[in-house]
């Protein structure tokens, strides 16, 4: 049985088609990852997973449980863990308040109740700040008080809503490592980003979505694989006559290039032989030879870049 | 353990004991104003006011005439304030009800939990003045002349609940936190005046008749009845007046609420 399967399902707002008949399936265990831009759909998809919104239509089964059955709602929530985009803490409260309040809900109390936070506490690093008034706390401490509560009812599926956006990339790693670690201890985690570095470090499988549906799903490795060449040449050039001259030049000898604002991309699966023709012709050009990653993919298959909006 | 309307009492117990556990925090700072809040009116309502009316109201010391229906009044608001304005806070602008709708917990929990604290916000306001009045009684001003006066508490618990529901209610229809400056001065301050805290509402035409519809009204007499007695049947309408309300309120308000979160 799947974590979490979702068929041909769809929500719209009014007019706003927000979700257009998506399908995937979460397994046990595994990191699943929803890649995409600001406006793809991927909040509203969480927020019917983790039970905030009615579904559309479509069918989404969550632990063997169909949402369609309204009265399964508390049992669906009783085994997730949610991580939501915005911060939604009880900033008047102390961060072992905060999570002593959400224990209860989850019929922690008493002993046991402070037993498990002084271990979730540890987990998230936070032991020294325990008794600091939450609205005292960075963005990536607040974060961490976030995930520590998502996991106050020790979930099967912690659910992720973008958790790294507006942090910065030291705190980011730090996150990075503490979900590595949680999906060691066999927690399916389900997340949201629109930073391909995210979903490459730590999604097993994952979906591209844009415009409300999919557009591309598999292993990382695989979607680069299967959707652009191995390497890339990125050239930094600002004036806008030169880029294209040195596109035209260039050409004919890779698979495929591609314009992100001044930066000129070259895909190709011979790296080395084409930066080396790029510094002998163009000497002054700032180039660079990389791997491929899942912003390419993302590029290839909508034709626009993951940070601009859809 | 489930109430009517899918209620869980525990998840309503947590969303208490939140609202607990803040106030907890800060009561020592709060406590105070509730016992001078009583004690204004008394002396300058009461012994100020009063001083110029000789043959008292009703029949009764002025002192004594207004006392229950304050009592009534500072439950009002107790309840009204942790509905209204803290309510709309938490739902809006800190987002604590999608925390706590990502848990097991469900909208009617939210809807009871916030009742039973702004209850408890109603004893303590309610309870503080009654403990000045018993003060004054005992200090020979005879506040308090009915043993039924013992059972005051209930009946504040159940005034803060139909204030607690109204105040819900509102909440669950305005998205503007400004549209409460209307709830307050258009509708408790309208009640706190004209349902016979200070004067008999018989004193305007139909008053006793419209003032019969609203809730403060059956707030002051059923405390009244209680404070000074003799009781009879029109107490017993004024529970039963107000125990209806909340158990319609109880019905609709989670529905309001729900159409909110649940889109």
């Amino acid at each position: 049985m799947p974590a979490i399967e979702a068929k041909n399902l769809r929500k719209t707002y009014g007019a706003l088609e927000a979700v257009r008949g998506i399908d995937f399936s979460v397994h046990r265990g595994e990191c699943f990852g929803f890649l995409g831009p600001n406006g793809a759909g991927k909040t509203t998809t969480m927020r019917m997973i983790y039970r905030a919104t009615p579904i559309g239509e479509g069918s989404l089964t969550i632990l063997g449980l169909d949402v369609g059955v309204g009265t399964n709602d508390r049992a669906i929530k009783r085994r997730l863990g949610v991580v939501p985009q915005e911060y939604n803490l009880d900033e008047r409260l102390s961060v072992r308040e905060n999570l002593t309040v959400f224990g209860r809900f989850y019929g922690l109390r008493g002993g046991p109740a402070q037993t498990r936070i002084d271990r979730l506490l540890r987990f998230a690093a936070l032991t020294d700040r325990s008794d600091t008034p939450v609205q005292h706390l960075s963005g990536g401490l607040k974060r961490r008080v976030q995930i520590a509560r998502g996991l106050l009812g020790d979930p099967d599926i912690l659910v992720l809503d973008e958790p790294t956006t507006g942090l910065d990339p030291a705190v980011r790693n730090a996150l990075w490592q503490q979900l590595v670690e949680l999906k060691r201890r066999d927690t399916t985690l389900v997340l949201t980003t629109h930073y391909m570095d995210e979903a490459e470090k730590l999604c097993d499988r994952l979906v591209i979505m844009d415009r409300g549906g999919i557009v591309a799903h598999g292993s990382p490795a695989e979607l680069i694989a299967q959707h652009v060449t191995s390497h890339v040449v990125e050239l930094h050039i600002e004036s806008e006559a030169e880029l294209e001259s040195v596109r035209q030049r260039h050409a004919s000898a890779v698979s495929r290039t591609a314009r992100l604002a001044e930066r000129l991309l070259l895909y190709t699966d011979r790296g080395e032989d084409i930066i080396q023709r790029v510094v002998h012709e163009s000497p002054h050009v700032v180039a660079t030879l990389r791997r491929s990653n899942l912003e390419d993919v993302f590029l290839e298959i909508t034709g626009h870049g993951l940070e601009e909006a859809a | 353990m489930k109430l009517p309307g899918d209620v869980d009492l525990r998840m309503a117990w947590a969303i208490f004991m939140r609202n607990a556990t803040e106030y907890g925090n800060t009561w020592r700072i709060n406590l105070l104003p509730n016992f001078f809040e009583p004690i204004l009116y008394l002396v300058g309502m009461g012994l100020g006011l009063g001083y110029y009316l000789a043959d008292g109201m009703e029949g009764q010391d002025y002192l004594a005439y207004i006392a229950p229906g304050l009592c009534a009044a500072s439950a009002m608001n107790g309840a009204s304030f942790e509905t209204t304005y803290n309510m709309f806070v938490k739902m809006t602008f800190a987002r604590l009800y999608d925390a706590y709708l990502s848990t097991p917990a469900q909208v009617q929990d939210i809807a009871f939990g916030e009742l039973l604290w702004a209850v408890a916000r109603a004893l303590i306001y309610g309870v503080a003045f009654l403990i000045v009045i018993a003060a004054m009684t005992a200090a020979g001003y005879s506040l308090l002349s009915s043993p039924w006066a013992l059972t005051m508490p209930l009946a504040l618990a159940l005034i803060g609940a139909t204030f607690a529901l109204i105040g819900e209610f509102f909440t669950s229809l305005i998205r503007q936190i400004d549209l409460y400056s209307y709830y307050y001065t258009l509708w408790l301050t309208p009640l706190f005046l004209f349902s016979g805290i200070f004067f008999p509402v018989s004193r305007f035409p139909y008053g006793e008749t419209i003032a019969w519809f609203t809730p403060l009204y059956h707030a002051v007499r059923l405390c009244r009845g209680l404070c000074h007695g003799p009781l009879d049947s029109s107490h017993l309408v004024s529970a039963v007046w107000l125990s209806a309300v909340c158990a319609v309120l109880l019905y609709i308000v989670p529905i309001r609420l729900r159409s909110r979160f649940w889109q």
